[in-house]
């Protein structure tokens, strides 16, 4: 091992670009996070570990895993964190910058449905359901995508009969009153985001 | 007791512990005259409560007896037991002190003979054992008590139950007429050495404290481990009674953590190590298994050769990891989950009986202390804005009996500098 081997910018990296990042270098290790999170072995690291990775300095393990990516916010981390670290946050900051440096891993079905709610909402600053119901269905091809409508029809029926479901929302669909403005708000924010993040537009 | 007899070279001790009894006799063989004021019926304190202390393993009894003897033969403390400070008036040399004293409803003739234990049948939770074994509703606290005398508990006063306590007493020690009293009296410095309490190990969620039976706590786990406690010195467990073989002991229960006690409780560590011992003792045939899940052992000051031979210990292991949760499984035994650090493996491992080591709370957090009394963020005291109060061992900061000790010594060398200057200034006035 050479000496640069043990050089770790990384963590500062992530102190520097990441929501929370500063926060990192406040785990102990205890692993009450790694221990309390629903998805427990089914992903690849724990919040623990990507911490330690993070300090390690293993910076490209850390940004393409799909760890981040399989957070469903569901809190017990940050509830049992014994020095309340906002655990949650992190996760999804690091998802977000490995996300803007195109880092994260290509095809995590998480990431592609993140990817699309955000296109989807951020068209019209509505949610298109319709549209993002079948986006989701078909993005493993147009069998694939019948074959899931098909599964899921009586669920849809239901919805058209409750007036939850508007068929016509597949031309265009309803928006806010000011998409222009809209827009300009969300393209505001991210420069707002970026600056303080320092990373470039 | 009357406030004529405490002057402003009086000295209070508040709590009557191994702290307040090592600073109030302090004082006291310096020649200072010292009221010392205990809220329960006996002195002791906590330490009363330990079947053994690391790191010789020796008996609390042992040092309890040798300052018991030292407060008998010293006619300058006076010991006040049942007894809260209600208020502190005035400023550093010249205090006065509000005591509320409560009813023992027993006096000073009682030869601890226990006939009136033995005419009653009413029981209460016995308050020595933690809750795991009931006591006569007239009781001696514990064999070590000091005073040695009887105390009725209030929920049989006026009842058929007291009267057939007092008839039975041989002596006539039994007064069911004694009432509330309140007292003043002047010192000139307060020592406020008012302990500590285990955290209440229930708001640990997930450890299901309170829930599982066999989810109990460090204390509980020293009274089952005392031949003289509650199961006589078998560790048994709550829920079925069989004997705990496989014992997980969890450092850290609610210190160190945020969302708890945010300090350090300091003694944890080294507490669960020494039980370890217990565990080994209990079992000759080396079938009992001891396992301490743990953050970082922090064997406090010169106690690393302690830790070093639990270690050695073959009926001891380690894992690196806080336990994130505990479910029971349909037998009653608690299964442990969590991932340890090193090698980040997941585990649910079924023990036993579970240990919590639950951290120190000062137990000031639980009185109204008076304004002018400093605490730092978990609530221990530090001193008072006018330098005349101080904070005395466990009330100050989370220490083992040693250090309360002198902790103790230190507080009662400030507090005698206090009267001293008070005394210099009044003579040259």
């Amino acid at each position: 091992m050479t000496e640069a081997a043990y050089r770790n910018d990384f963590l500062k990296e992530v102190e520097a670009h990441v929501e929370a990042g500063h926060e990192v270098k406040r785990c102990m290790q205890c692993g009450v996070c790694a221990g309390s999170c629903p998805f427990g072995p089914y992903w690849q690291h724990s919040p623990q570990k990507i911490f330690m990775m993070i300090r390690a300095g293993k910076r490209e393990a850390v940004l393409s895993s799909d760890a981040m990516w399989m957070c469903t916010s569901c809190y017990n981390c940050i509830a049992r964190c014994p020095r309340k670290l906002p655990i949650t946050h992190i996760m999804h900051g690091l998802a977000n910058y490995a996300h803007r440096l195109g880092l994260a891993p290509k095809g995590q079905p998480t990431r592609d449905f993140a990817v699309m709610f955000w296109q989807n909402l951020a068209r019209r600053g509505r949610v298109n359901e319709l549209k993002l119901t079948l986006g989701h269905y078909f993005k493993d091809g147009i069998g694939a995508g019948i074959k899931q409508g098909l599964a899921m029809k009586a669920v849809g029926l239901g919805l058209y009969k409750a007036k939850r479901l508007n068929p016509l929302e597949i031309f265009g669909g309803h928006k806010v009153a000011d998409l222009s403005g809209f827009h300009a708000i969300v393209a505001k924010a991210r420069e707002i985001e970026d600056r303080k993040r320092g990373l470039a537009s | 007791m009357t406030g004529n007899i405490a002057t402003n070279s009086t000295l209070l001790v508040v709590g009557g512990g191994i702290s307040g009894m090592t600073a109030a006799l302090e004082a006291a063989e310096c020649g200072k005259e010292v009221v010392l004021v205990e809220k329960l019926p006996t002195l002791g304190g906590r330490t009363a409560h330990l079947y053994r202390y690391f790191p010789k393993m020796c008996h609390p009894t042992c040092g309890l007896e040798i300052n018991l003897r030292r407060l008998k033969g010293n006619r300058r403390v006076r010991v006040l037991t049942m007894t809260e400070v209600v208020a502190v008036d005035g400023e550093r040399g010249d205090y006065r002190v509000t005591l509320k004293i409560a009813p023992r409803y027993v006096k000073d003739n009682c030869t601890a003979c226990g006939d009136c234990a033995e005419a009653i049948s009413s029981e209460i939770a016995n308050v020595y054992e933690y809750g795991l074994a009931r006591t006569k509703a007239a009781y001696l606290p514990h064999v070590m008590a000091y005073p040695q005398r009887y105390v009725l508990d209030p929920s049989i006063i006026g009842t058929a139950e007291a009267e057939q306590a007092k008839a039975a007493c041989k002596v006539g020690a039994i007064d069911l007429g004694m009432a509330e009293e309140t007292v003043q009296l002047n010192v000139g410095s307060v020592i406020w050495a008012t302990g500590w309490r285990p955290y209440d190990a229930a708001r640990i969620q997930p450890y299901g404290y309170g829930r599982y039976r066999n989810v109990i706590t460090s204390l509980e786990f020293e009274r089952l481990a005392d031949p003289r406690g509650p199961t006589g010195g078998k560790l048994l467990r709550p829920s079925d009674g069989r004997e705990a073989k496989n014992i997980a002991f969890i450092q850290c229960a609610g210190s160190r953590d945020e969302n708890h006690l945010r300090h350090c409780s300091r003694i944890c560590c080294m507490a669960s190590l020494k039980q370890t011992q217990y565990v080994g003792e209990a079992y000759p045939d080396g079938s009992g298994k001891s396992t301490i899940y743990y953050i970082d052992i922090r064997a406090i000051d010169r106690f690393e050769d302690f830790y070093q031979n639990v270690q050695a210990d073959p009926g001891v292991s380690f894992i690196k990891s806080k336990v994130a949760s505990i479910v029971e499984d349909k037998d009653g035994n608690p299964v442990l989950h969590g991932v340890d650090t090193e090698g980040y493996h997941r585990y649910a491992t079924t023990h036993d009986l579970v240990v919590l080591a639950v951290g120190m709370e000062p137990e000031a957090n639980s009185i109204r202390l008076p304004d002018s009394i400093l605490t730092d963020s978990s609530g221990f005291i530090e001193n008072s804005a006018d330098g005349g109060m101080f904070g005395a061992g466990a009330a100050a900061s989370p220490l083992d009996v040693n250090r309360a000790v002198q902790s103790a010594t230190a507080a009662a060398l400030r507090a005698i500098q206090v009267i001293h200057k008070t005394a210099a200034t009044e003579s040259t006035a």
